[in-house]
């Protein structure tokens, strides 16, 4: 068997003195799209913050594309190729769409920059009609758009999203799922995607992992955990609109 | 009216060098929102540095041609004093990030003192001066036995600020370091998750912010011809003011800031008294800050999320 592009083992994450991750284990191979749900405050945004070394796990391992990771500085991590967008987006606001997508090809090839922006603002080419406009004026579906556009703009081969779908109309969410299935298809994009909306994380996910006050709970493929009657319960009661 | 023009001439030359001080208060506040209380220290320096390099240059080596030395000394100026202030960011700063709010701070007040003292003991406590480097004038007109004049001397430093701030503004608006800088100033988690260098970005911060001080160091020694170890304070205060008044964080406010401190001190002393010129800028700190917190450009807080 082959090791898996991201493997988390025995994670522990701490805010001062509160463990926000218990021992977390998880695995992400090439070419999957893994989805993590729990409700709010689970611990899933730290974990995606912690697989980027920032807060960093206090216990545990971590390891991309076979190498260690885990005391690595941040922003060496990214340079390893892993992406984020991620929670609250945190688009630049005061630099413009351009400017968004400039920053997010820090870590590739200069002499690409031209050939991945037409692939990106193909993709979202609501982005194209906006570029030369502050990120801070976009709405909130435009925003989300450019923050995943600015972690493909680094040509990811891991790229983490934390709940893309987060106050958007279900159209937009549809166009963000549309574009991620896309990607994983057509290019082979591994993707690791945290959702509150589990019912179409699911639905769109090879594998699924949830997660409850910091410590994985259960795992299986999309369908599996669908037909879960606690998941059911739990995260997909009047989740489905 | 030629009083006024004369002052208006003299008050832009001094409001260039404020505004070249101004951008590293702004620059440095912007990203890392620390007061750097020894950046007019680092002004001093440079101006010392410039001195020092100038009596090499003119007596050891002989060369004659000013331009040339003048051309010398500001890199020469410029390349030291970020070092200098490089060194300053690794040692007494960085160290204190992610500390209490007001450790940089109080960092900064001690390498102020520390500057301006090892300055006196290496230097020693008097005015030490230049010989007069540039002479000469135009008279653009005379009326009523006033003679409105440009020094060659104003008019290199509006020309060298002028150069300076199109490259900075280059510099910042559309190079990669520039994107990287504006990027840790609106938030750096995000900018290290791109994979951009948050610590190198800072340093590089503090090195632009000193290689501009120098430019002012060097055209405020060969403007005044002396400098002193006690030369960073004034100058240094006047420049913060020309911060706050443009809004601390604003590049464009910087230098407009500047020029008005400039206008503001020159116009005080030809028409109320010089003995008080410093009290004008004060009182403009002081005012800005009750009445106008945001100064001229400070951004509006409110962006959408
Ligand atoms: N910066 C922080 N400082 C302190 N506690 C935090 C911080 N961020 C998150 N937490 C806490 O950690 C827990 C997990 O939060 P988070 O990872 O954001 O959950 P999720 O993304 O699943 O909603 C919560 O109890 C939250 O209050
Ligand atoms: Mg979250």
């Amino acid at each position: 068997m082959t090791t898996p592009l991201l493997s988390v083992r025995g994670v522990k994450t701490f805010y001062g003195r509160v463990m926000a991750l218990k021992g977390v284990d998880l695995d992400v191979s090439e070419g999957e799209i893994v989805t993590l749900i729990g409700a709010n405050g689970a611990g899933k945004s730290t974990l995606m913050m912690t697989v980027c070394g920032n807060p960093r796990a206090r216990e545990g391992s971590i390891a991309f594309a076979g190498r260690d990771i885990t005391h690595l500085p941040t922003h060496e991590i990214a340079r390893l190729k892993l992406a984020q967008a991620p929670e609250g987006r945190r688009i630049f606001s005061r630099m413009t769409v351009l400017e968004n997508l400039q920053m997010g090809a820090t870590t590739a090839e200069p002499a690409e920059f031209e050939r991945d922006l037409d692939r990106v603002l193909a993709l979202f080419p609501r982005l194209k009609q906006r570029i030369g406009q502050r990120g801070g004026t976009l709405s909130g579906g435009e925003q989300q758009m450019l923050a995943i556009a600015r972690a493909l703009m680094a040509r990811p081969r891991l790229l983490l999203l934390d709940e893309p779908s987060l106050g958007l109309a279900p159209m937009i969410v549809r166009q963000i799922f549309d574009a991620i299935r896309a990607l994983n298809k057509q290019d082979g994009l591994t993707v690791f995607l945290v959702e509150q909306n589990a019912y179409h994380a699911l639905k769109l996910a090879h594998r699924g992992y949830v997660m409850v006050n910091g410590l994985i709970t259960l795992s299986g493929t999309g369908s599996e955990l669908l037909e879960r009657p606690e998941i059911k319960s739990a995260y997909l009661e009047g989740g489905r609109a | 009216m030629e009083v006024f023009l004369q002052q208006l001439i003299n008050g832009i030359t001094l409001g260039s060098i404020y505004g070249l001080i101004a951008i590293g208060y702004t620059m440095v506040f912007g990203i890392i929102g620390m007061v750097n209380f020894a950046h007019g220290d680092v002004f001093m320096v440079s101006a010392f540095i410039a001195l020092i390099a100038f009596l090499i240059l003119t007596s050891w080596l002989g060369i004659t041609s000013i331009a040339l030395a003048l051309f010398i000394v500001l890199i020469v100026a410029m390349l030291f004093t970020s070092l200098v202030n490089w060194v300053i960011e690794r040692l007494a700063y960085r160290p204190l990030r992610g500390s209490f709010r007001l450790a940089p701070l109080i960092s900064a007040i001690g390498m102020s003192i520390f500057l301006s003292n090892f300055v006196q003991v290496a230097q020693g406590p008097r005015n030490k001066s230049t010989p007069p480097m540039v002479q000469g004038e135009f008279v653009i007109f005379t009326q009523n036995d006033y003679a409105v004049t440009l020094s060659f001397k104003q008019l290199i430093i509006w020309g060298v600020t002028a150069v300076l701030l199109a490259c900075f503004w280059y510099l910042v608006a559309k190079t990669r370091l520039g994107r990287a800088q504006r990027a840790c100033e609106q938030d750096q988690k995000m900018a290290a998750l791109v994979g951009v260098d948050v610590d190198r970005t800072i340093s590089m911060t503090f090195v632009i912010a000193a290689a501009l001080a120098a430019v002012a160091g060097t055209m405020y020694l060969m403007y005044y011809g002396v400098v002193s170890f006690s030369d960073g304070f004034v100058p240094g205060v006047k420049a913060f003011t020309a911060a706050v008044l443009g809004g601390i964080g604003s590049l464009p406010g910087a230098v407009i800031g500047g020029l008005l401190i400039g206008l503001i001190e020159t116009m005080w002393s030809a028409y109320f008294s010089i003995d008080y010129k410093d009290v004008a800028a004060f009182s403009v700190l002081a005012i800005t800050l009750i009445f106008l917190p945001q100064g001229l450009f400070g951004r509006p807080d409110v962006e959408k999320v």
